[in-house]
């Protein structure tokens, strides 16, 4: 196990977020796509504090778990911005979500 | 250290994200979601951050996960699938992919192996984030106030 098969782990993690949230039209999809895309970054500090010049002070750790805490945030309100919409629209596919005004 | 662990870890996490990503099924996609998330803490837990690996599966396996399920539960509608999927979104996805192997590649001093390190204890995290990380601790405390006060408003019934 080197630094770098992680790294291509975390970047194929990466695009597999970044397919998530390009590719589907349904809202939520799009968020667990965005989630990926957060938890490969982290994976990414962690992996480069772990293989870093030891011993390091644990900065990589102490940015995933600030990086953990706001993806929750984020997740809370987009899942609440997907059920307000819903409500509105009817409609959780954002080909549908044209309007600004509603 | 162990490169077996590793690699079982990583075609599991790839495999459940890939699902994830591609399922047609709502709630099939979720359930691999989660699934990838527990591939990712174990990433942490074999690179010896345990205390973030706990973390990941509290917050994701525990609380978002859950959270995707009952948004699914309440928007559905009588077709629950997603059959719309843009194969442009997976021509970028690779092109992003193979810029970032080939930089990934390119790059000296990258195939170093871990050396062995103290394990980092929930006393040292707790120390440093009430010492020099307690503004960003501070910060992080008053966002999820925020956004806790803000998905309530979101989701509240609106005035007619």
């Amino acid at each position: 196990m080197t630094l770098q098969s992680l790294l291509i782990v975390s970047a194929a993690l990466f695009c597999i977020g970044l397919l998530a949230a390009l590719s589907r039209r349904h809202a939520i999809f799009i968020l667990i796509g965005i989630e990926m895309m957060l938890a490969a970054a982290g994976l990414n500090f962690i992996a480069f504090w772990r293989f870093g010049s030891q011993p390091a002070p644990p900065t990589g750790v102490m940015i995933t778990i600030f990086a953990i805490a706001i993806a929750a945030a984020e997740a809370a309100v987009g899942l609440a911005l997907v059920i307000a919409v819903y409500r509105h629209y009817r409609t959780t596919n954002v080909d549908q979500m044209n309007q600004l005004k509603g | 250290m162990n490169s077996a662990a590793f690699i079982v870890i990583a075609i599991l996490t790839l495999a459940a994200a890939l699902a994830a990503a591609t399922l047609r099924k709502l709630v099939h996609a979720a359930l691999c979601f989660a699934a990838a998330f527990v591939g990712v803490a174990a990433f942490y837990f074999l690179l010896g951050a345990e205390f973030v690996g706990l973390i990941q599966v509290f917050v994701y396996v525990g609380a978002v996960a859950v959270l995707i399920v009952f948004t699914i539960l309440l928007t559905r509608r009588e077709v629950e699938e997603d059959r719309a999927f843009h194969w442009s979104g997976a021509l970028v996805a690779l092109a992003v992919f193979a810029g970032l192997a080939w930089a990934i590649f390119k790059s000296a001093g990258l195939s170093v192996t871990a050396t062995a390190i103290p394990g980092l204890t929930v006393k040292q995290i707790g120390e440093m984030l009430m010492t020099d990380y307690i503004w960003p601790l501070q910060c992080i405390g008053l966002l999820l106030t925020a956004a806790l006060v803000g998905a309530l408003v979101l989701v509240m019934e609106e005035k007619r």
